[in-house]
């Protein structure tokens, strides 16, 4: 894609016609210059956007409240264009960021079939926010020639177009124009036999069109993300972007885990009970195999281990850590101290190159370094043999329901929605998580925070919470155990709160 | 009519007559090939064969007529399979660069199979069928080419019997052959009421149900379903038919006798589709690559040979009629009852060689058992060649071929 503006007054025309426009095809990419910062930027919220559209999507009914409240929320938190005026810099954003995305999204089946799916729900619900009259002007401005019917036809027609439709929707067939569209481009509304077919044309009413459009969208989509994987190879000569595309379609865009504000707030000893309250699946996984084998393997000692950095061990801890629990095992003092404790200190940064390596994002675990035979790391979720998935489940306590719940997840490819489903399940109290899992670190503070007092408990135990927080440090005792010697009153509080939680 | 005695273990002797004198190879041709309006449209189909000893072997191809013929003759096929076409000739798939290789084009083609009614037939199961349960396969052939062409705007229809227990539909239209997958799937489940093994009745019966098919199903039901199937007459019928009916309607019966009309009558439209309603296999409809049996395919079992079915005179089809194998190749040693007509075509043998071998062909078939069946054909190629010549005038006239 070049960008370069030859004719500054055309184009000045173009992008003035396209912007005052709330919604559009990205038929045209745009014509102009820009920054490599913007560039980045653009293309990163724009992730940011859809990989929220993926997570509503699949945790709410689509276009439901709950879910048009969270996606309008992420739209203005992210500054892309909403119904209002003055949204021109907006929409310029949101014409080049899609662009930008393309390039990285159209190498490979997977990525282009994931990209489709987002923009398309992305464009579903903003088509679904248009009146009658934009969307009128839209079709019309991009030539979706679907004609409607002449009175006299919708006179002929009457009693089937009523029969077909207004089961569906209580609409007036006097009332709105029907258009007659090829039945290939409707193809959803054919399949579940919502509509009048006639010779191969379905007669759809004004407002199925959407269905339509969405279809239109899509298979526009699809060729343009082919033709731009031909010409790639052009892109990926301007050495500026090709490390950014690549980045951007494997990247995780969240905190990193690198600067540790907790050092030494966790002790050894409460290891073995965090593993079972606070750590990730993969994280509990790998602790349990070290405690089993007294050992684990190159990919489980860095993924474990820059975990354990990620949570607050401190370099002495970690070395004092990995050596007991080797010892037990095969391996002597001597052989530790010469073999393992150098590639711990290069975890931390204290060797070689001296990079302070960053624990891994789910990205990471997930989609590099499978796991094989005598390993434990990756990501049990996308890893694991769903059958000895589910045993694990089972041997973690999860209600049935809950693991057919995860399982359904992981068959379709979700595994952080799994894993936040998991989260979910072992903390009692949280029905529904407000966060979108990328990082196991994140879990582990996510966890911390449930358990050391979350804002539903905060509400009732305020009293409570003080004598708490001192011993935040040690031992993260359920905010549910009231102190020693507390009143009554608060013994009661405390009562009804267990009841409350116990019905949700 | 009695059709010779098939015996599977001659099919090795029969198979070769069959493909050199009797197999319509010019008529199937020309239906291929499209009038040739698309390049290498029959170079780039895939066929698949199965030879003897159970031996499948795909990715067939064949650059003319004259080659699909001696092949044909050369591997003897026990059966025969058509699928798509593919963007290479698909017996050189494997030279092309992979992902390149892909299936463009099929036919939009639906499968009806007896066993699919297994559980609303009380007279044969599993791979019979007699004369009376093959009602069931009239009123789907009625009301599916009603629906494909009234609804979807299709004009091409072909109609095989499959040889055994079910029929075809190809569904030839251009519009058709460039459908897509997610289109054949949509296609297929608007066409699908009772999905195959699952009972499922919506009742926002919508214009297709409540117009032309129910009142198809109703024409035959009573005699169908009441007298040769006797669907009431015995009692574990009538619990079949009682089983059928959705919990909450048969708790509303039981609980108020005094039922309204109109649940009465949707309980009755329910039972009547719930019978006859076509039941198709939306997976063999879904896939531009699926290979389905050739028409003029022999079914090794049986012996019979898929044959077109004449939509004029459905109702009087009887697959016991269809010409087997054996019958056909027993016919051609017997001398015709028309000896003039013999005569007349002696005298044109003056002709050149070619000529005269390819006529004797058609004069082969013609005596036997299927020639009404290749005229059918012919009929029904000869309609779809008025598509073709449009098409092959239109081009030439952007060329300026003249």
């Amino acid at each position: 894609m070049q960008f370069s503006s030859k004719k500054p007054r055309a184009v000045t025309d173009l992008k003035a016609e396209l912007y005052s426009q709330p919604l559009q095809f990205y038929a045209q990419p745009p014509l102009e210059n820009i920054s490599l910062s913007e560039f980045e930027s653009f293309a990163v919220d724009r992730l940011k956007l859809l990989k929220t559209v993926e997570n509503l999507g699949v945790s709410y009914v689509k276009l439901n409240d709950d879910y048009l409240k969270k996606l309008d929320n992420e739209i203005r938190t992210l500054n892309f264009p909403q119904d209002a005026k003055d949204q021109t810099e907006k929409r310029r954003k949101d014409h080049i960021s899609h662009f930008i995305l393309r390039l990285a999204y159209c190498q490979t089946e997977d990525l282009r079939r994931w990209f489709i799916q987002q923009e398309v729900d992305l464009f579903k619900y903003r088509f679904r926010k248009l009146d009658g009259g934009e969307k009128l002007e839209f079709l019309h401005k991009n030539n979706l020639q679907y004609n409607t019917i002449s009175a006299e036809e919708k006179d002929n027609l009457r009693e089937k177009l009523t029969i077909s439709s207004s089961a569906a929707s209580g609409v007036k067939v006097e009332e709105q124009d029907f258009y007659k569209v090829p039945f290939q481009d409707a193809l959803d509304l054919v399949r579940t036999r919502k509509v009048y077919l006639k010779e191969g044309y379905a007669y759809i009413p004004h407002n199925e069109i959407v269905t339509i459009v969405l279809n239109d969208f899509r298979t526009r989509l699809s060729k343009a993300l082919a033709l731009t994987a031909r010409s790639l190879p052009a892109v990926h000569s301007d050495e500026r972007l090709q490390p950014l595309l690549n980045h951007l379609s494997h990247s995780y865009l969240g905190q990193d885990y690198s600067v540790q504000k907790n050092v030494g707030k966790i002790s050894l000893e409460q290891i073995d009970s965090l593993a079972g309250k606070s750590f990730p699946l993969c994280m509990r996984q790998l602790h349990q195999a070290l405690r089993d084998q007294h050992h684990l393997r190159h990919g489980g000692r860095m993924q474990y281990g820059l975990f354990l950095k990620g949570i607050g061990l401190s370099l002495e801890q970690a070395l004092q850590f990995w050596r007991m629990e080797f010892i037990r095992g095969k391996v002597d003092a001597d052989k530790f101290d010469k073999a393992y404790a150098y590639s711990i200190r290069h975890m931390f940064g204290k060797e070689g190159k001296r990079a302070d390596y960053t624990p891994y994002s789910c990205m990471k675990v997930i989609l590099s370094n499978p796991p094989s035979q005598g390993d434990y790391h990756g990501c049990p979720f996308r890893h694991s043999d769903p059958e000895l998935l589910k045993q694990k489940l089972q041997s973690y306590k999860v209600s049935p329901s809950g693991v057919s719940q995860i399982l359904e997840l992981v068959k379709g490819m979700h595994y952080q929605l799994a894993c936040q489903k998991y989260f979910e399940l072992t903390h009692n109290q949280v029905e529904d998580t407000s966060f979108s899992l990328s990082h196991p670190n994140q879990y582990f503070t996510e966890s911390q925070k449930v358990l050391g007092g979350g804002k539903d408990v905060k509400r009732e135990t305020d009293t409570l919470q003080r004598p708490q927080e001192n011993s935040a440090a040690r031992g993260l005792t359920a905010a549910r155990e009231p102190a020693v010697d507390e009143s009554q009153h608060l013994a009661e509080i405390t009562k009804n709160l267990e009841t409350d939680f116990q019905d949700a | 009519m009695p059709s010779s005695d098939y015996d599977p273990a001659c099919l090795p002797d029969l198979l070769p007559l069959y493909y050199r004198r009797l197999f319509p190879f010019a008529q199937y041709y020309r239906w291929l090939n499209y009038g040739g309006v698309q390049k290498n449209y029959f170079q780039n189909r895939e066929f698949s064969f199965t030879l003897k000893d159970d031996i499948y072997v795909r990715y067939q191809s064949f650059s003319s007529q004259s080659e699909l013929e001696k092949e044909m003759q050369k591997m003897n096929p026990y059966k025969i399979d058509i699928g798509a076409v593919y963007s290479h000739r698909p017996n050189q798939h494997n030279t092309v660069k992979s992902g390149s290789f892909q299936a463009l084009e099929k036919e939009l083609v639906f499968d009806i199979d007896m066993t699919d009614y297994d559980d609303v037939r009380t007279c044969c199961s599993a791979a019979d069928i007699c004369s009376k349960c093959w009602t069931l396969m009239t009123i789907a052939i009625r009301i599916l080419d009603r629906s494909l062409r009234q609804d979807f705007g299709f004009h091409h229809l072909l109609w095989v019997y499959s040889g055994r227990r079910g029929v075809h539909c190809w569904v030839c239209d251009e519009a058709a052959r460039k459908l897509s997958a997610a289109a054949r799937s949509a296609v297929a489940e608007y066409l699908s009421l009772i999905k195959v093994k699952q009972f499922h009745f919506s009742f926002n019966i919508n214009v297709f149900i409540k117009g032309k098919s129910l009142t198809v199903v109703k024409r035959y039901f009573p005699q169908y379903a009441l007298q040769d199937q006797n669907i009431l007459g015995r009692k574990e019928s009538e619990e079949k038919v009682l089983a059928l009916v959705p919990e909450d309607i048969l708790y509303i019966f039981s609980v108020h006798r005094a039922t309204t009309a109109k649940k009465r009558q949707y309980f009755e439209k329910e039972i009547m589709l719930q019978y006859c309603y076509p039941r198709l296999d939306v997976n063999v409809s879904k896939g531009v690559n699926h290979l389905l049996k050739s028409p003029f395919s022999v079914h090794p079992k049986t012996g019979r040979i898929s044959v077109p079915i004449d939509l004029k005179d459905v109702e009087k089809f009887d697959p016991f009629a269809v010409p087997t194998i054996s019958l056909i190749c027993e016919e051609l040693d017997r001398p015709k009852a028309d000896e003039d007509e013999a005569k007349s075509e002696d005298a044109k043998e003056k002709e050149n060689e070619q000529d005269s071998a390819e006529k004797r062909k058609i004069r082969d078939y013609k005596r036997t058992s299927l020639a009404k069946y290749v005229k059918y054909f012919d009929q029904f190629l000869a309609e779809m060649a008025d598509s073709w010549k449009g098409k092959l005038l239109r081009q030439s006239d952007l060329q300026k071929e003249f």
